[in-house]
């Protein structure tokens, strides 16, 4: 079943899916298998398992010290895939693989989109990886029904939407604001008709991202949105307090 | 030959090299640059402005000088040296930030953003900024922030914010990064005015056009001073900007040898080093907005790097010099922190120049290769900056006794005004 099947599915029982993320290996993969249990019990329908990366140059503070520690404490590729298994095992939730794209290229795009398939893993974000670059990566994907998320932005000219939305697959990370992973977005007027634009260009599901905190923040995306994309403001949660933090934190979020 | 001519290939690509790797959200600012960049390059006033305004203000041209103490003791080669350590601010990273700065004017931006190792573009893109009344903020590794005061100390007084970058391994690509971050968050009123000719295209492409004075330059006056032709020239390699500029003068001449020299850092096979192509270490990838050899691991991680010079001391090559290299056009060699050291030594003693920690690594390869060479035959080195900036680890690597008492002193001086 591709992705937009999927959401469609799950969209018959409520109106705004959640979308989560965890870094690979920090604090630790005990810590992530854990994180993962409270998002499944939450209901979380989709988790990206970034891999980390030595130059996350699109992320913000808190993803760049989480990659930088994870790849610190040891953390290799094959564990990731390991983790990707475990999880797509044992979670109802699915699965996408993030980071940027050396790590696709340094192992081959073939042997890249296999793995994910091998692991369970339904596709991938490669953010640093653009439309014009991705011709052969994305031929390869067709042919093993991995499918390759890609962003629409506010900087994003109509034109440029239009062959964004031609490319799409499964469905589009919108990016609400310019910037980083991790600082506040206003939501206003601003994000809808961004997300109206966006709409004209495709017909996949939209997931909306970057900025999203808090109940406030659904309860804006609802009706807009299919999908809300939660990452910082969860491990910011779970560094500060805990299981029993990110727990509460989707259960305040996911009311 | 046209490196830049992108008729047959794919735009922004030197071979299998280059191209743009940014997230999403800067593909219009990228693109508006690119626009921006052909209309000044396809515009002779540009390039007449440009040519004034570094006349005017850095001292262009500078001069070529015959090390004829240099070349007797050697007994080999003539040795002739082009003086980029002669512009205002001390290095060939003037060039590149007075034609972005014209540039940034055109596109309407009011505000600048730079990355830095050893502060020398960080120290010209302040200068800049200041000259131009623009905004300015700097980039720069804690551990080169630690490394490289006296830069930090003029570009804050220049009026630009300096900020110290304590992710990753602290130097010059986390310095990158943190741009990307600013970036992709300011780009409406701001400039990325990138220090080298790496990074996404145009930027190779625009860092090499700008530095390509020194080039054009270089060649009528070693024809003038030597009367003909250069047999090898040598350029140190960290991005690769000094040495784009100059090599680019010799492209045509095929009987010009062009040797880029990088940081061998502890040498071969100590893994502190930051060798792109003279050693076997490194291998392709894509990071920083563009494809080339990076020093990274098996899973495409990058390696730490090292070297006695801040402004070398970097993972990737740039993208024009990967393909160079691999088509046979330009040569690459390292030196150590111990031979650039040495190579120091001698050439304050024999000639009264101090060059810079990065360009003696330049001198270095010279120096080993000048004995074997003919009376009659010529090198050419870029001297991109100049040393007196090293002061600090200069004194250190030479264990200077003297220097360390007068440090003494002046902490002591500092500890008691604070009391």
């Amino acid at each position: 079943m591709g992705l937009q099947t999927y959401i469609a599915e799950r969209k018959k029982d409520k109106d705004l899916l959640v979308m989560a993320h965890v870094v690979c290996g920090y604090p630790s993969f005990e810590d992530n298998m854990q994180e993962l249990e409270i998002m499944a019990e939450a209901g979380v329908d989709l988790v990206e398992l970034q891999f980390p990366f030595s130059e996350p140059s699109a992320d913000g503070p808190l993803f760049v010290r989480a990659n930088e520690a994870s790849l610190k404490s040891g953390t290799t590729i094959d564990q990731c895939f390991e983790f990707m298994y475990q999880a797509s095992q044992r979670f109802p939730f699915k699965i996408l693989m993030m980071g940027y794209y050396n790590t696709a290229f340094k192992m081959g795009e073939e042997v890249f989109v296999k793995r994910i398939k091998e692991a369970g893993g339904v596709g991938y974000i490669l953010p640093d990886l653009p439309v014009e670059e991705f011709a052969n990566l994305h031929h390869l994907s067709e042919q093993e029904g991995i499918e390759p998320i890609l962003l629409m932005t506010p900087t994003s000219t109509d034109r440029r939407l239009a062959k964004l939305g031609a490319a799409s697959r499964g469905m589009v990370y919108v990016v609400a604001r310019k910037g980083v992973t991790g600082s506040k977005t206003t939501m206003g007027d601003e994000v809808l008709s961004l997300i109206a634009r966006c709409r004209q260009h495709t017909k996949l599901p939209i997931g909306v991202g970057f900025g999203v905190s808090c109940k406030a923040d659904m309860d804006f995306l609802r009706g807009t949105a299919d999908l809300a994309i939660v990452g910082t403001a969860a491990l910011k949660t779970w560094e500060s307090s805990g299981a029993e933090g990110l727990k509460v934190f989707f259960a305040e979020l996911m009311a | 030959m046209d490196i830049f001519d992108f008729s047959d290939g794919r735009e922004g690509y030197y071979g299998e090299y280059g191209g743009v790797f940014l997230p999403e959200i800067l593909h219009a600012t990228i693109e508006e640059l690119l626009a921006c960049f052909r209309e000044c390059k396809a515009d002779p006033k540009f390039w007449q402005d440009y040519v004034a305004l570094l006349q005017n203000y850095s001292g262009r041209p500078t001069p070529i000088t015959h090390l004829e103490n240099l070349s007797r003791k050697l007994g080999g080669a003539q040795i002739y040296v082009k003086r980029d350590d002669l512009n205002h601010t001390g290095s060939h990273k003037i060039n590149n930030v007075m034609g972005q700065g014209l540039l940034c004017q055109r596109l309407g931006k009011r505000r600048v953003i730079a990355e830095t190792g050893a502060g020398q573009h960080g120290f010209a893109t302040a200068t800049m900024a200041a000259k131009f009344g623009f905004d300015c903020k700097i980039y720069m590794g804690a551990v080169d922030v630690a490394r490289q005061r006296p830069n930090v100390f003029w570009m804050e007084n220049l009026g630009a914010e300096v900020i110290a970058v304590e992710d990753g391994q602290k130097t010059l690509k986390d310095a990158v990064n943190e741009c990307m971050r600013d970036w992709v968050t300011n780009m409406a009123d701001t400039h990325y005015i990138l220090g080298t000719a790496c990074g996404p295209h145009p930027f190779p492409e625009m860092v090499s056009w700008f530095q390509s004075i020194i080039g054009m330059e270089a060649r009528e006056q070693i024809l003038k001073q030597a009367g003909r032709l250069p047999d090898r020239v040598y350029a140190c390699v960290g991005g690769g900007s000094n040495a784009m500029g100059i090599f680019q003068g010799f492209f045509d001449d095929d009987n010009v040898e062009l040797i880029g020299c990088e940081a061998g850092g502890h040498g071969v096979g100590s893994y502190m080093h930051s060798a792109r192509l003279a050693y076997d270490d490194a291998s392709v990838g894509v990071a920083q907005g563009y494809k080339t050899y990076f020093l990274q691991n098996n899973e495409g991680n990058m390696n730490k790097t090292h070297s006695v010079a801040a402004g070398l001391d970097y993972i990737g090559i740039n993208p024009i010099f990967a393909h160079l290299w691999e088509q046979g056009k330009v040569r690459f060699e390292a030196a150590t922190d111990t031979e650039v050291k040495e190579a120091l030594t001698l050439t304050m003693r024999t000639e009264g120049l101090i060059p810079a920690l990065e360009s003696t690594h330049a001198f270095v390869t010279a120096i080993k290769e000048a004995p074997s060479m003919g009376k009659d035959e010529i090198i050419l080195i870029n001297q991109s900056g100049r040393g007196d900036k090293d002061i600090f680890t200069i004194a250190d690597a030479l264990d200077d006794s003297k220097w360390k008492t007068f440090i003494a002193g002046k902490a002591d001086q500092y500890r008691s005004e604070n009391k």
